[in-house]
């Protein structure tokens, strides 16, 4: 029955692979700089290596937006997600995965009653409006770069040809790896908590966590989406924004890469922090949106006129509808899987409190997890406040036990994913 | 990767290789004009056959090119403008070699007296012809030369059609027979073309760059 649950995360993957991978090769396979099956092959392997290696540190904070805590109701919401997108598609809305995944998240979140938490969600609401700004800065950046050193390099047309064809395989290897990293949350971030994979490993020399191996399944559904449907949105890629070259594509492929990592890498979060510096937070933002703002910025810095207003309105508008349109369609949803199909899509509250009430076995490593917890489990009717404020030091550690010294990995993400109290 | 730059500098060889023969062809021209008017005959007759086997090199050149272009998918933005100026600097050195063989076969009869201005035609003809070649030559590698070249072919083609226009006039103004007067005036015509198909690659070349500007 799991297996069938996992399919609405797998229709999301395909759906995002089918069209995001175009943002990352669209270009570069319409102008034919670069041959599809290539593009495909080199968008797999890389979306899968950005899920595994890198997914986590994102999908901790779509957890702490909301914990799934049944896999009927990731189903749905991963589902309703997937719906959204496939609609807004069909009204040839442009539309971004992360912004139906996280209205698809607080739709669960008001149907349960659990608390949303403000501060993430408003950490997430933010990247919407700083990831396409930071896009359009870093596009117009790199664009003025690129023109002064071309101008002086005087490298002939075919060397450029050239050295275009490979940054853009290896700017779509990158873009492809922080896709991943990035945006595997909003696949499979909702599966997390209730994941049916247990650790593997490898001649005691490698082990492939439950969390690896949920975001690698999550990961081949995108690059199922890419080799099945992706060719169509590649070759039909629009200029509709404003009309890119090879060389421009580059740019804004580069932008919104940069734009990707920086909300989705932990090394450089742990950096940053390590040199007392503010760290970004790990966000999952659009692979689309950060596309968009690009474009837009190279739109901007060649003087606007070939920019279509028009459409970017319509962009914009779609990227307010798709998170109410997600959260709502979740929320009628949520009441058709539970009242009709009988299916639970949250743990009931008295199971979340015998889960919490748990053994003086808990290790150091869940003991060091507790303050994440221990609130949403002593404060059930304090649905919109704060939860870590009121966090009683000693409360006992929790339900990661189960996996604890298999599963270091799940046992820190599964701290903050745990069931939330319902009244 | 490697496979790809090396076809990528193959190309851009054979590229210089066949605006080469264009300055060559254009050099072969203006000696081979000299040669017809001093009455060197045979040196004329070797210097056109010599224009005659840059020609066909050239012809074969740039049908490898455009074969590689569109065969390995090079440089797909432009390849259409690229095929399109060798293709049109092409027609320039066939102009040229076409008025040579004119001049072998027909052998028109130039008053001494009009020899320099003559010259000055098929010189400019020519010095169009070559900044043509440069401006193409800029267009690959320094867009922001391509302008400069293109004024200067400009400029030589008026000269030359100034020079055409003066040695008409001289011949019309004379006493030569009629049929002798309209044969100078097709050959004059027929060297002016020469400058007047360089600017026409230049046109095209001045919109090809503007779309190559990032």
């Amino acid at each position: 029955m799991i297996w069938f649950f996992l399919t609405s995360g797998l229709f999301l993957g395909w759906s995002l692979g089918a069209k995001d991978a175009a943002n990352v090769f669209g270009t570069a396979v319409g102008s034919r700089m670069v041959r599809f099956k290539a593009a495909a092959a080199i968008a797999s392997l890389f979306v899968i290596l950005g899920a595994v290696v890198e997914g986590a540190g994102v999908t901790e904070t779509l957890g702490h937006l909301g914990a799934v805590n049944a896999i009927a109701g990731s189903f749905t919401v991963a589902l309703a997600a997937g719906l959204t997108i496939a609609w807004m598609t069909r009204a040839r809305i442009p539309v971004a995965t992360s912004q139906a995944i996280v209205g698809a998240i607080v739709g669960w979140n008001l149907f349960t009653g659990s608390p949303t938490d403000l501060g993430v969600l408003s950490k997430i609401v933010a990247t919407w409006f700083i990831s396409p700004l930071l896009a359009a800065i870093f596009a117009i950046l790199i664009y003025l770069l690129f023109k002064f050193v071309l101008g002086r390099a005087r490298i002939h047309m075919l060397r450029l040809d050239a050295y275009t064809r490979a940054g853009l395989i290896v700017v779509g290897a990158l873009g492809s790896y922080t896709l991943g990293a990035n945006n595997i949350a909003n696949v499979m971030g909702v599966f997390v908590p209730a994941s049916p994979f247990h650790d593997i490993h490898l001649f005691d020399l490698f082990t492939l966590h439950g969390t690896q191996q949920l975001f690698l399944l999550g990961a081949l559904a995108i690059a199922v989406g890419i080799f099945t449907y992706s060719r169509r949105m590649m070759l039909s890629v629009s200029n509709d924004i404003f009309t890119l070259t090879p060389i421009l594509a580059l740019i804004v492929v580069l932008a919104h890469t940069i734009v990707l990592f920086l909300f989705a890498s932990t090394g450089l979060k742990s950096l940053l922090i390590s040199l007392g510096l503010p760290s970004i937070p790990l966000v999952p933002v659009s692979s689309s949106q950060a596309i968009v703002g690009a474009i837009f910025g190279i739109g901007i810095v060649k003087g606007a006129k070939g920019v279509n207003f028009k459409l970017l309105g319509k962009i914009a508008s779609g990227w307010v509808m798709t998170p109410i349109f997600a959260a709502l369609l979740t929320f009628v949803s949520l009441f058709f899987v539970q009242n009709v199909f009988e299916q639970e899509v949250v743990h009931h509250p008295a199971a979340a409190e015998e889960r919490t009430i748990v053994p003086e076995t808990a290790a150091g490593e869940e003991a060091i997890a507790l303050p994440d917890i221990a609130p949403k489990a002593v404060a059930p009717a304090n649905r919109d406040s704060e939860p870590t404020s009121k966090a009683p030091a000693a409360l006992p550690a929790a339900p990661a036990e189960s996996r604890a010294g298999n599963d270091s990995m799940i046992t820190t993400k599964s701290s903050n994913l745990l069931p939330q109290p319902i009244n | 990767m490697s496979l790809l730059f090396k076809k990528n500098k193959q190309t851009e060889i054979q590229i210089d290789e066949f605006l080469d023969l264009v300055i060559k062809g254009g050099l072969i021209f203006k000696q081979a004009v000299r040669f017809y008017l001093q009455g060197r005959r045979e040196e004329f007759e070797s210097h056109l056959r010599e224009l005659c086997e840059t020609e066909e090199k050239g012809d074969e050149l740039r049908r490898q090119i455009e074969s590689k272009l569109y065969l390995r998918t090079l440089i797909p933005e432009s390849r259409g403008d690229v095929l399109g100026l060798l293709e049109s600097s092409d027609k320039v050195l066939n102009q040229t070699t076409e008025t040579l063989m004119q001049f072998s076969v027909e052998c028109p009869v130039i008053p001494e007296d009009l020899h320099p201005v003559f010259i000055d035609v098929s010189e400019y003809a020519v010095s169009a012809e070559e900044g043509m070649v440069k401006a193409i030559r800029a267009y690959f590698r320094d867009l922001a030369a391509v302008r400069d070249h293109v004024n200067k072919v400009l400029f030589y083609r008026k000269e030359a059609n100034k020079s055409a226009e003066k040695f008409k006039r001289a011949v019309f103004g004379g006493d030569l027979r009629l049929s002798h007067k309209i044969h100078l005036r097709y050959f004059a015509y027929h060297i002016e073309l020469i400058a007047e198909e360089a600017e026409d690659v230049c046109d095209r070349l001045s919109i090809a760059t503007i779309k190559r500007y990032i």
